[in-house]
């Protein structure tokens, strides 16, 4: 590709936190969040006051019930933050839009140390969604639908897992994937989550479980789709040369990739390689490569979703993963890939693409417990579906 | 009978959810380079010229992809379970997202040939597909 430039460099993730996480924990999002927040300033080695900018993951304005958690606003009012520098959006380099932002901001001088959450309470959102709406007579369907959906939603098509499964039959038919290798994702997910002390689903899951389960939309079945639940997630990203010396080291931020597909239409990609421009860029800000790569903690929204970037990212080649996954053992913790080493959103919880990035930065601290890689240097995470794509690259500071 | 919203009609869409009312199918289409595209856009995507005009295809087409929706919760049938991504000879990257009708579950094929036919809902003329054999779907 074209030497667009390398991107951010010097930016490191100097403090992590997470708050509790649970499949319903009826918590307020606000509380969760700064459970997370202030765990990440203080890992850091700073203070609140030290804070001065501040970004986040959709922001305000999405309406489905407990999907975006608090906005900035809130965030900046309860804290009492002076900030310099702030941004939120949906329309960025999916959930690691505000990483790649807050590298940015602290390498361009906009920031200091910029504070990144992702929060979601889905889990009781939903809960309770649902109790609402035993009590009453079943809503209305909207008469009319515009933009973008006004192409899908008067065929019914109105949600994440039938945009996918067009892509995974076509798949299918191309590559002759089968769903006993598509099932490995979703199997070795749980077998890691069960060395995971906080992930919603630690019980062990068979390949005939996963057969044998419900179509969500076919061929994508239950176990295909990751988990809805509680849990914040929040880090702290500075200079290299502003972040204090702390028994956690910071985790650099070696490369970034923030590229979109060529179609961010949901229908109208011909193929499935939705992050090969944002791994491409990636890649090319680097001189580390894929065989480089220690853990690779890739969204998993959708079993298929971290297929893709398997390909995307050159784990594999083109229609290969299905021969990859077979059988399991390459991304197995003790395989040749260690794949989403918490169990990722199908196990552990969908903390949203950040709780992916957290496990990333665990694992190069040497703090995983029963489920640390040894020695893991190197890793790459990646988030997001069509149409919004980024993926990051992070070493331990030597 | 559909249960999903309908598309509200605006000065850029109008077109093409209004199209079947002579039963063709229209896309958009480049004046000055001839390349059909979708969604509508104000100047065509590939030569960013601005003289783009609705243009009638054939209605013949191929299914790329397919899922099902739902099966209703009362048990029934309405005939709208198929969902499929169609192709269309007339251009490789010309694709719509529309329901199969008239195609039981086990039907359902990658490469079926189908035809547009056209649900009636007032002046929304929503394009559905059916399979090339099917009379229905002549038009």
């Amino acid at each position: 590709m074209d030497d667009i430039g390398r991107g951010p460099e010097g930016a490191v993730i100097s403090g992590i936190g997470q708050s509790d996480v649970g499949r319903r924990l009826f918590r307020p999002a606000l509380g969760l969040t700064l459970d997370a927040a202030l765990t990440a300033i203080e890992d850091a080695g700073l203070t609140r006051d030290d804070i001065d900018g501040l970004a986040a993951y959709p922001g305000s304005g999405s309406a489905a019930p407990g999907f975006a958690g608090p906005s900035l606003l809130e965030v900046h009012d309860a804290l009492r933050l002076q900030l310099s520098w702030y941004a939120a959006g949906v329309e960025v380099a999916a959930q690691l839009g505000p990483v790649v932002h807050a590298a940015m901001a602290v390498t361009t001088g906009l920031a200091r140390h910029v504070l990144v959450y992702r929060t979601v309470t889905e889990g009781s959102a939903r809960a309770r969604a649902k109790e609402a709406q035993a009590e009453r007579a079943p809503s209305s369907r909207p008469a009319t639908v515009e933009g973008p959906m006004q192409w899908l939603a008067p065929y019914g098509i109105t949600g994440a897992p039938q945009w996918y499964a067009f892509y995974v039959r076509r798949y299918m038919h191309e590559f002759g994937l089968q769903r006993e290798q598509l099932a490995q994702l979703a199997i070795s997910a749980r077998t890691k989550a069960a060395r995971n002390p906080k992930a919603v689903y630690r019980e062990p899951l068979t390949l005939e479980e996963y057969l044998g389960s419900r179509m969500i939309s076919d061929p994508l079945c239950l176990y295909d789709c990751d988990v809805p639940c509680d849990g914040s997630t929040a880090f702290v990203v500075s200079r290299a040369d502003h972040a204090p010396d702390t028994a956690s080291p910071a985790i650099a931020i070696e490369a970034v990739g923030a590229g979109a597909g060529p179609r961010m239409y949901r229908d109208q990609l011909p193929d499935a390689w939705f992050g090969a421009s944002a791994a491409a860029q990636m890649w090319a800000r680097t001189d580390l490569g894929p065989g480089d790569v220690d853990v690779a903690e890739l969204y998993d929204g959708f079993t298929f979703l971290t297929l893709s970037w398997l390909e995307s990212l050159g784990f594999c080649g083109r229609g290969e993963a299905g021969a990859f996954l077979e059988g399991g053992e390459r991304i197995a913790l003790d395989g040749e890939l260690p794949l989403n080493t918490n169990g990722g959103q199908l196990a552990a919880g969908r903390l949203h693409g950040l709780g992916l990035l957290h496990e990333a930065c665990v694992q190069l601290r040497g703090t995983a417990g029963d489920r640390q890689v040894p020695g893991a240097e190197v890793a790459v995470v990646a988030n997001g579906g069509l149409p919004n794509m980024g993926c990051v690259l992070l070493t331990r500071v030597r | 009978m559909s249960v999903s919203p309908l598309p509200a009609l605006d000065d850029d869409n109008r077109f093409f959810w209004t199209s079947g009312r002579d039963g063709r199918l229209r896309f958009l289409r480049c004046r000055a380079c001839r390349r059909y595209f979708h969604p509508p856009a104000p100047r065509c995507p590939r030569c960013l010229g601005p003289d783009v005009a609705p243009e009638a295809v054939s209605g013949r087409g191929v299914v790329e992809s397919f899922t099902f929706l739902p099966a209703p919760p009362d048990g029934g049938d309405d005939g709208r379970r198929v969902v499929a991504w169609i192709g269309f000879p007339e251009q490789d990257d010309l694709r719509l997202t529309a329901a199969l009708v008239g195609v039981p579950v086990d039907r359902a094929a990658i490469s079926l040939p189908v035809h547009v036919a056209f649900e009636v809902h007032g002046e929304v003329h929503l394009p559905v597909f059916v399979p090339a054999d099917d009379p229905g779907g002549a038009s």
